[in-house]
């Protein structure tokens, strides 16, 4: 592993400095433009939870590589209040601030790998990959 | 306000100067070598120098420094070549004046740095504070401009408006999209209204979230709302987020939304050469029969 570095998320204009520097290690390891659009999504919106519901964390990215593959790491790390139920801010339309509710699940569907991590009142690090085909 | 001090340190300007010079290239050698040339850094540091000294000689008149930090400012220093520069200032003129003294105790001391800091610490709160104002004023006008830019409303034909969005959406943007897009709709009488998002380089679930709710407010007041924009990209991370977008019509590009919207009108687009054409043939074929 190597090139790790990470975005703090404090201000609502942070969430397009995350993801426009993860768009450009996307597009600096070779990503399609669609695949960029896919994990440029996945960032706003994992640094729009951060924003919403913690106030304050950071996005890291890291470059990944497997047997025969590389991808890019993007892990989430916040000190907010945690997610009660994981399994249910897992369904489609589940939401507790009015939106869509499409956040996590979509991020699952949007990245290859996805891992949530969280415990109430300590804080939620959701580590999702994507891997260049 | 000590006089003795201050004589001595503008009776020894020379020597300082030299010795400040002297400090202030040691400590940047490496910073500004690269994109200012040696001459300028030369001649703004004497300049910068200078306008200590004025400051130093007639106290309280910032005119000088006025000037010189309008200029340093429009030439895009760095606001630390300042900050360092009088901080070298304060080390230099504290040194020589300790090392001129004859008697040294606490009481001299005390009053040597005092007096520095009464000559020093005018000036950087006034080269910071131009700075710093320069810079706040520098982000309310954009912080204007970008609201200017938003969300504008253009009235393109009779009941068909279109609202082009280019750039990232956030919350408060987002708020004036909603409230410009409502009451330009009821000003021009408008029946079709088209988003067009081209120039947004993301949709998540927020920025969808709020274009739904607009769509939705527009059909309320009686309005069509058509999204149009919406490159190939897009539509792969729309669906793959799982966002319902199947409430209002959507199209790939604003010209095949306008095509709809004519149709919603009850219009077409007629070429006009074509008509004509059409004109002579029939009064051609009339005079056939």
């Amino acid at each position: 592993m190597n090139n790790q570095s990470c975005i703090p998320i404090k201000k609502e204009w942070d969430i397009v400095g995350a993801r426009q520097y993860g768009r450009d290690i996307a597009k600096n390891l070779g990503f399609g433009s669609v695949d960029q659009a896919r994990i440029a999504t996945a960032i706003s919106e994992l640094a729009r939870n951060i924003y919403l519901y913690a106030q304050k964390g950071k996005i890291c990215f890291d470059i990944v590589e497997g047997v025969n593959k590389k991808g890019i790491k993007i892990v989430a790390i916040d000190e907010g209040p945690g997610i009660e139920e994981i399994s249910k801010v897992m369904e489609d339309g589940y939401t507790t601030s009015g939106g869509l509710g499409a956040g996590l699940p979509g991020i699952k569907r949007l990245m290859d790998d996805f891992d949530i991590i969280s415990e109430v009142g300590k804080g939620t690090e959701i580590t999702v990959v994507k891997w260049l085909r | 306000m000590d006089t003795v001090l201050q004589d001595i340190v503008l009776g020894n300007s020379d020597e300082i100067v030299k010795k400040w010079i002297n400090e202030v290239e040691k400590n940047s050698v490496h910073k500004y070598s690269l994109t200012i040339s040696e001459e300028l850094f030369d001649s703004t540091n004497r300049e910068f120098v200078n306008v200590i000294f004025v400051s130093v000689q007639n106290q309280g008149s910032k005119d000088d420094l006025k000037d010189f930090a309008e200029r340093i400012i429009n030439f895009g220093w760095p606001l630390n070549y300042l900050t360092e520069g009088m901080q070298a200032f304060r080390r230099v003129t504290t040194n020589f004046i300790i090392e001129r003294s004859e008697t040294l105790d606490a009481e001299r001391f005390k009053q040597v740095l005092e007096s520095v800091d009464e000559w020093v610490d005018p000036i950087v709160n006034f080269l910071v504070s131009e700075y710093s104002g320069s810079w706040e004023s520098t982000v309310s006008l954009q912080k204007v401009a970008l609201q200017e830019l938003s969300a504008p409303l253009i009235p393109v034909m009779d009941g068909i408006t279109v609202m082009p969005l280019i750039g990232t959406i956030d919350t408060e943007r987002a708020k004036l999209i909603m409230e410009n897009l409502l009451e330009g709709a009821i000003k021009h009488n408008a029946e079709v209204v088209l988003i067009d998002i081209t120039g947004v380089p993301v949709v998540d679930t927020m920025v969808a979230h709020h274009i739904i709710q607009a769509a939705e407010a527009v059909r309320l007041v009686g309005s069509t709302c058509i999204l149009v924009g919406i490159r190939p990209e897009i539509a792969q991370t729309i669906v793959n987020l799982g966002i319902d977008l199947s409430k209002f019509p959507t199209k790939s590009s604003l010209r095949k939304g306008f095509q709809s919207a004519l149709e919603i009108t009850d219009r077409a687009v007629v070429n006009l050469k074509d008509k004509g054409n059409e004109m002579e043939n029939m009064i051609d074929s009339l005079n056939k029969g």
